[in-house]
């Protein structure tokens, strides 16, 4: 499948390190940008920039109250990067609970021996 | 204690240490020796590593310090292969070597630059841990890896993402 080289799904938004320290910021709870550019040693411009992409992918949603605007992980639109790392942990434990199996059987072996 | 068969079933651990990294746990009731063997022989590689459905065309390993190992499937019809080289061997407790997927046919992505894998055993009444830590070499091939949708590009630490991901209570 061909990716355009833009942050056009979760996936994408996920593959740069400065958005995922900001995910994992707002994992936290909610915070403001202010609060984020402290937080994470970030400029102003670079985290309105990386909280844009991931509000264009619907990770990040935002509300606001007065003059604050806060920012929050939008949970459900991150099952996509979920599920997949599920398939790296299923592929996983399957490969070694085939493993554990033959290594029983091994030993059976040897021990009749 | 007895040991019941698959009493271990589904207990692999696998975090994210770092950016460019992916770390594999799991406890086997087995001597290091018997595990180690099962990683370094053709004919045992061949009952558990791949997939479910995998069928073998290729299970080559030249099993030295800088022999060539390679291993191809076919899942579902389509075939996928991985090489690398053998870097330490030290039986039964280390074994260093490099991997490459070599991709599908069409995606310059690949072949990428190697991944290392170092695999370590410790064994310890009776029961052998390994490790299998997961190497890659920079974000390029890591974003490439995860655009591919193959296995080794994980990304976010992954008991952060179960706490996004479960509904708040």
């Amino acid at each position: 499948m061909a990716r355009t080289p833009t942050t056009t799904d979760a996936f994408n938004a996920v593959a740069e390190a400065s958005r995922r320290q900001l995910l994992d910021a707002l994992g936290t709870g909610e915070a403001t940008v202010g609060e984020l550019v402290d937080r994470l040693g970030m400029t102003q411009p670079q985290v309105s920039k990386h909280l844009g992409v991931l509000r264009t992918v619907g990770l990040v949603s935002v509300r606001a109250d007065g003059r604050h605007r806060w920012y929050r992980v939008n949970g459900p639109a991150l099952q996509p990067i979920h599920d997949w790392v599920r398939t790296f942990e299923r592929t996983w434990n399957a490969r070694l609970d085939r493993l554990d199996d033959l290594l029983a059987e091994l030993q059976s072996q040897e021990n009749e021996q | 204690m007895n040991r019941t068969l698959g009493n271990r079933h589904g207990s692999a651990v696998i975090t994210v240490p770092s950016d460019t990294e992916i770390l594999i746990t799991r406890q086997f009731d087995a001597p290091a020796e018997l595990v180690f063997r099962a990683f370094t022989t053709p004919e045992l590689v061949q009952r558990w590593y791949g997939f479910e459905t995998s069928e073998w065309l290729v299970c080559e390993m030249d099993f030295r310090v800088g022999g060539q190992w390679r291993f191809v499937t076919r899942d579902e019809g389509m075939e996928i292969g991985f090489h690398g080289e053998y870097k330490e061997i030290a039986a039964p407790h280390r074994l260093v070597q490099t991997e490459i997927f070599e991709g599908v046919p069409g995606d310059e992505a690949y072949p990428s630059e190697p991944a290392v894998n170092t695999m370590t055993l410790d064994e310890a009444d009776g029961v052998t841990t390994m490790t299998l830590l997961i190497e890659v070499p920079n974000q390029e091939i890591r974003d490439a890896i995860l655009a591919s949708g193959m296995e080794h590009g994980l990304q976010i630490s992954y008991n952060r993402l179960e706490d996004l991901v479960r509904p708040a209570t």
